[in-house]
């Protein structure tokens, strides 16, 4: 390998054969580029779809309410099941380290809003001050719930986009007066929320006002938590799945349902649907790799042929040389040193350009569902070393039949 | 220098068999210039291709500088073939990428000598066949004649025992023949020993000996006086 005088030759015959050589080294190159480029993009699309899904609140799980399907210590089903405070409270110090955002909600199904002498019906909700977040809605003007008004039950109202255009027409809600089923709230703010008009015909007021003024005493409706993110997103699925079937046995303890009735007690975990996403891009990443890795067998292929062909044409010299002294060894390895040398330059040339393409696209380009794509050199590195590998491989059969050929065939030849 | 008793070789060539050498008896002395003349189909090539080891004879015995060569591999046939041998050939192949003075390296290369050594031994070749202006020229820049002198050198350069020339003027006109013959002839008057196959009169007869080959067999084996080249350049 390092015979200085083994690399002269096999430099020389390099630099003589230029196009010979340029043809093996760009099916071998393409082959790593078109590798390095799949992989990166499907790092991209991983990255782009995860931001996706960081901007929703993706990881809610919603705990909600229903009928007793079966009976259960002597109860009989048909019983309605309602949460409260008590049930609420008591999760929240359990799971107090883990939840990022946390509410209760009480509702009232029909409110009607009066403003002047406009007046309309709305979906009425006591919630905490983080169910703007589990919401995922942003402040056009003023200001969400606190817990100040939590505090105080303060008869504050924070109002849809669409409530407002509906009641204000022009003007400016805030600090106005309204009348929910006829008793007075002040307006402090106004959301709105990605999820568009049907989301934005709520109005939101503290949860302990809602329960005091509208008769709920200390029932709630439903539960909305998320929970902090783990370092991977395998992790936070485990826990959230955990989270969510202990929260229903706490539950279904509490409130003496049966284990087995699935209609009394409701989780939706959003983060089970987000994990399908996870999947699919998986199956992108491995579809990449495998039309990847096909590229590569294709270069090889390539290679293989190319040196083939190079034996075929080099026959006579090849002879010529075998009649000086040349022994088959010195053929073979000089055929395969060729092969690996033209296969490593053009491999790292591959690698090199299309790690130098993501880098310069890579961060300038700009689409919701493909987000900086780039790829990992070891991984690349190693691709190339066994393309080196295989170029070695597919110049061993055509060095081999080379060794082979009998002097005085070889000079015949013309 | 050269002994080949009763030597056979035939070829199959698809079902028919053809039997090209039928019983050869031949010596060579060291210092000897001899001619191997026949018409095509007479055996003169296959007998030259056995001798220089790149065909293997049927039967028979070889002894070349008292080495018996039989049962040849390719690594020891390639051995000897560098150690004994110096090969010319019709069409000189030359490697044609590689310049002149690499062309007249390559037997060194394969001995083993380092790049230095093997440059000023070849370029010393060169001079001695009246080319060292042309050593960085590709084959293809050189004439016919220029070529078969580079072979020539490149033939000399691992200083063989015996030089197996097969129809060296072959592709020659007549003028370039008579001096590569000159050339051939003052290699020879140096001591070297040289075999020549070819089917022309006038270029055996400037060898010291002439031997007859017609289907496979020796008919005719005479010593001759030798025609210098020279007097007719």
């Amino acid at each position: 390998m390092f015979d200085l005088e083994r690399w002269q030759e096999i430099l020389e015959t390099i630099s003589k054969n230029k196009l010979r050589t340029f043809l093996t080294g760009l099916s071998v190159a393409s082959g790593i580029f078109i590798l390095v480029i799949l992989l990166g993009f499907g790092q991209g699309m991983q990255n782009g779809i995860s931001a996706q899904f960081q901007r929703d609140a993706s990881s809610r799980i919603s705990v909600y309410t229903g009928v007793t399907s079966k009976g259960y210590k002597g109860l009989n089903p048909g019983r309605y099941i309602e949460m409260t405070n008590e049930d609420y409270n008591y999760l929240i110090k359990k799971y107090e380290d883990d939840l990022e955002f946390k509410s209760s909600v009480y509702r009232i199904w029909s409110g009607t809003l009066n403003f002047g002498n406009e007046s309309g019906s709305y979906r009425v909700e006591g919630v905490y001050p983080d169910y703007q977040f589990l919401e995922n809605e942003d402040m056009v003007a003023g200001r969400y719930i606190n817990y100040d008004d939590q505090e105080k039950k303060s008869k504050v109202l924070v109002i849809g986009n669409k409530v407002k255009l509906d009641l204000f027409n022009n003007q400016d809600p805030i600090g106005q007066q309204v009348q929910i089923n006829g008793i007075n709230f002040k307006v402090v703010g106004v959301y709105t929320d990605p999820g568009g008009e049907r989301e934005e015909t709520r109005v939101f007021v503290p949860l302990s006002t809602s329960q005091r003024v509208f008769g709920g005493a200390d029932k709630v409706g439903n539960l909305g938590f998320t929970l902090k993110p783990k370092e991977t997103f395998q992790k936070t699925l485990e826990q959230s799945v955990r989270f969510s079937s202990e929260i229903e046995s706490f539950l279904k303890e509490r409130h003496l349902i049966a284990p087995n009735d699935t209609s009394a007690i409701g989780i939706n975990n959003t983060l089970e649907g987000t994990k399908r996403f996870y999947d699919l891009i998986g199956m992108i990443k491995t579809f990449f790799w495998v039309v990847g890795i096909c590229t590569i067998i294709a270069g090889v292929v390539g290679v293989s042929n190319i040196m083939l062909i190079i034996v075929k044409e080099r026959t006579k010299e090849i002879g010529i040389r075998k009649a000086l002294g040349a022994q088959p060894l010195s053929i073979i390895t000089m055929i395969l040193h060729e092969s690996i040398f033209v296969t490593a330059i053009a491999g790292f040339t591959g690698l090199i350009l299309s790690m130098a393409l993501l880098e310069v696209v890579g961060p300038n380009l700009d689409m919701d569902f493909i987000k900086n794509p780039s790829v990992n050199f070891k991984v690349a590195i190693t691709t190339v070393f066994i393309l080196i590998l295989a170029g070695a491989l597919a110049g061993f059969v055509p060095a081999w039949r080379a060794a082979r050929i009998k002097p005085i065939t070889a000079l015949r030849e013309e | 220098m050269i002994t080949i008793k009763d030597l056979h070789k035939s070829y199959t060539m698809g079902t028919n068999s053809l039997h090209v050498l039928k019983g050869i008896n031949f010596s060579v002395q060291e210092g000897e210039l001899v001619s191997i003349m026949g018409s095509s189909g007479s055996g003169k090539s296959t007998l030259l291709n056995i001798l220089g080891m790149l065909d293997e004879a049927d039967e028979g015995s070889y002894t070349l500088d008292g080495v018996p060569i039989k049962n040849l591999n390719e690594k020891i046939a390639a051995q000897y073939r560098n150690k004994f041998l110096g090969f010319i050939f019709q069409s000189f192949n030359l490697i044609n990428y590689k310049s002149a003075l690499d062309n007249v390296g390559m037997p060194l290369y394969y001995q083993g000598m380092k790049r230095k050594e093997r440059t000023e031994k070849a370029m010393a070749y060169l001079e001695k066949v009246g080319l060292a202006n042309w050593a960085h020229h590709m084959p293809n820049e050189l004439s016919g004649g220029q070529k078969q002198r580079v072979a020539i050198a490149r033939a000399l350069a691992s200083d063989p025992k015996v030089l197996l020339a097969d129809e060296p003027t072959g592709a020659l006109d007549t003028k370039t023949s008579y001096e590569v013959m000159d050339l051939i002839q003052g290699i020879n008057d140096e001591g070297k020993t040289i075999l020549i196959v070819t089917h022309e009169d006038d270029i055996a007869h400037m060898t010291k000996r002439i031997v007859n080959l017609k289907d496979g067999l020796i008919i005719d084996d005479t010593a001759v006086d030798q025609v210098r080249a020279l007097s007719h350049v």
